[in-house]
């Protein structure tokens, strides 16, 4: 792969919001990927495996649950840090950004949240550092885009519970210490179950064949009578909303993941439209490659007011689920058109491992289906301005 | 060990360089600061290394305005003790330097660490002159220092290959490529540079030598010519003809 020469696009000097810590975190995190990660992921993609070995550095540079207090062994950032960091985690790849995504929002978040002072303890400073890794397990082979109806249950024998069922769609799971499951009590209720690896009955196999976010590795959980202790339930909320409330903090950093790999489609694609001459002159002085370009960047500068802004109210504990919503599902699909028209202004060049357009626009494919699918967040800006839920009909 | 290093700021290396006031001031406007590279990669680095060998302190000195502050944070979040900032703009060489060694004077510091130059002015001046004015020796260039006891051993580089020196501390080192690797700020760095001292000293009185009259920006690079290697020809004739370099 060429030299990682990114910049990112600022039309409306949104720097100028950010505080200088913000920038600092942004460069440390943009500096690290350049040095260690954009040199390997076009391979690791390639062989679809996750780079084990960048585990340690997402630690470093804060990106395993940047928001988890220091008395829990995390950073103690606010929520434009987190978004940033994402942004330069998917800026390289959306499978770097998912695992840490993964880690942050959907295991250490509902651990701090929901779980009792000694899973905190005991997790949370591990997993900062990266010396555990976690998954989420949610949805399951009949159960996706409707997750409330899952059958994964598990029964209360007295001095442990008995877990059965099965997750599928799993990020992180082969590699994972510890899986954040969701699971039906005896009178159907949510409840999120602590599974450690190794426990007798719980297998965490790979799936393979994936077109599409590569880099990251995704499998199964398979739960056939295992013994799960009591103390590994997670007390402090039950029902659809707890494992919700991890979707949107993930989601959250998704819809600032999404737009980094926009800015960096949009980079690379004006970088190559100066320099590629055809015809005598540079591509970038055709008026056709000069709309794309522009409508690029005027897609980007949108997203980018609709996401710090986000980033405030969610500083301040005050962005909806819907909001989030919004800002996921826009951010998501300006990128994958940003991708393909920057694909179109490399030419040929762009379909190769040469430049990380293609596997951009493949990662993104991921992206727009999880975490809630494009247009059930649609669904949900729907439901939220008319009050009507359309998710379900009779048939 | 005590290590004084000095930290400047200069322009990122991609921005768009202009000038106001009829060229006879920087504009300043949509500059992003970075540490320059010089101070931040060779010698905050090797500084570090060496109290992670030897122990002791390290503080960073900047001349400069609170506009510098977050490239000082930087550095603390990069691993430095503690920083000190003289108030003041840093416009001249002998200002900046002497800035310095009032500073450093009364402080006992072991070594003192410069970058061989900064990256915008390019001037390599203000190493020598601490030295001068601290009377202490002057090593520049150098891509390689170790210290064993009161002693430094130094490679400098030289045109056409290096040569080994030894120096008594205290002493004054300009730090040149390969004196150390660069530093990623890490998460604990910059939540520990948050609450790490930054000290504004109020500057000495000392009369700047040289002012800037005008500044210009060099000439627009030329197109390249691409000549087909067969043809010898029309190579000579454009050397000849064009470039006159013939
Ligand atoms: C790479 C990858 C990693 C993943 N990681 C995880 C993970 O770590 N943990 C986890 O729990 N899950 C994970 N998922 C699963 C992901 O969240 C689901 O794929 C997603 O929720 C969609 O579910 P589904 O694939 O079953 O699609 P379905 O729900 O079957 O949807 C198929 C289509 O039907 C549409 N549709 C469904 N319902 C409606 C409706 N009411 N109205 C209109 N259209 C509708 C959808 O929009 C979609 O277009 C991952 C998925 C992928 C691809």
């Amino acid at each position: 792969m060429a030299t990682d020469q990114y910049v990112h696009p600022d039309y409306y000097n949104m720097d100028e919001m950010l505080t200088e810590e913000h920038k600092l975190i942004r460069e440390s995190a943009r500096n690290w990927i350049k040095k260690e990660v954009s040199p390997i992921i076009e391979d690791y993609y390639e062989r679809a495996e996750f780079p084990n070995q960048v585990i340690k550095g997402l630690g470093e540079i804060g990106a395993f649950g940047p928001y988890i207090p220091a008395e829990y062994g995390g950073p103690e950032l606010d929520q434009i840090s987190y978004g940033l960091i994402m942004q330069e985690l998917e800026r390289c790849d959306s499978g770097l950004r998912s695992t840490a995504s993964v880690q942050s929002s959907l295991v250490m978040y509902p651990i701090w949240r929901y779980g009792s002072e000694e899973q905190k303890q005991k997790w949370l400073p591990k997993m900062a550092t990266g010396e555990a890794i976690g998954c989420f397990g949610l949805t399951e082979p009949d159960h996706g885009s409707n997750p409330g109806g899952m059958i994964t249950n598990f029964k209360d024998m007295g001095d442990h519970y008995l877990l059965n069922g099965a997750k599928m769609w799993i990020s992180n799971a082969p590699i994972a210490d510890v899986a954040v499951v969701w699971a039906k009590n005896e009178e159907g209720r949510i409840w999120g179950l602590l599974v450690e690896k190794g426990m007798e009955g719980f297998s965490a196999p790979e799936m393979h064949g994936k077109h599409s976010l590569r880099a990251s590795i995704t499998g199964e959980l398979i739960f056939d009578n295992v013994k799960v202790p009591k103390e590994n339930l997670m007390p402090g909320r039950s029902g659809l909303g707890a494992p919700l409330s991890c979707l949107d903090s993930a989601r959250f950093g998704i819809a600032w993941g999404a737009l980094g790999a926009a800015m960096d489609c949009y980079d690379s694609a004006l970088r190559y439209s100066l320099e590629r001459t055809q015809f005598d002159v540079p591509i970038a002085s055709f008026q056709l490659t000069q709309k794309k370009l522009a409508e690029m960047i005027t897609e980007i500068t949108k997203a980018q007011l609709l996401t710090l802004r986000l980033g405030q109210m969610r500083n301040e504990g005050k962005a909806t689920s819907a909001q989030i919503s919004m800002a996921k599902r826009n951010n998501v699909e300006i990128a994958l058109k940003i991708a393909r028209e920057a694909r179109q202004i490399h030419g040929a060049m762009g379909i190769t491992n040469e430049y990380s357009i293609m596997r951009h626009m493949a990662n993104l494919e991921s992206v727009v289906t999880y975490e809630g699918t494009h247009d059930i967040h649609l669904l949900i800006t729907g439901m939220d301005i008319t009050g009507i839920p359309a998710f379900k009909r009779e048939l | 060990m005590k290590i004084l290093v000095c930290i400047s700021k200069s322009p990122d290396t991609t921005s768009k360089i202009a000038f106001t006031d009829g060229n006879t001031k920087f504009d300043e406007n949509g500059v992003q600061y970075i540490v320059n590279p010089y101070d931040e990669w060779y010698a905050l680095v090797r500084g570090l290394e060496l109290k992670e060998a030897h122990g002791g302190t390290v503080t960073t000195i900047t001349v400069g305005t609170a506009a510098d502050d977050p490239t000082i944070r930087k550095a603390l979040a990069i691993g430095a003790d503690d920083a000190v900032r003289i108030d003041a703009e840093a416009k001249d060489a002998y200002f900046v330097a002497k800035q310095i060694s009032e500073y450093a004077k009364d402080q006992g510091y072991d070594l003192i660490l410069t970058g061989k130059e900064t990256i915008d002015y390019n001037g390599s001046q203000v190493g020598g002159m601490v030295a001068a004015d601290l009377d202490l020796p002057f090593l520049s260039l150098a891509s390689k220092l170790d210290v064993d006891g009161s002693s430094a051993t130094l490679e400098l580089d030289i045109t056409g290959g290096t040569k080994v020196v030894k120096a008594d501390l205290p002493a004054v080192v300009s730090c040149a490529k390969g004196m150390a690797e660069q530093r990623i700020p890490n998460m604990r760095g910059i939540m520990a540079a948050r609450t790490k001292p930054l000290n504004v000293v109020a500057p000495a009185g000392v009369e700047e030598l040289t002012s800037f009259t005008s500044y210009s920006m060099p000439d627009a690079k030329s197109e390249c010519k691409y000549v087909d290697p067969d043809n010898m020809d029309e190579l000579v004739q454009l050397l000849h003809n064009e470039a006159k370099a013939i």
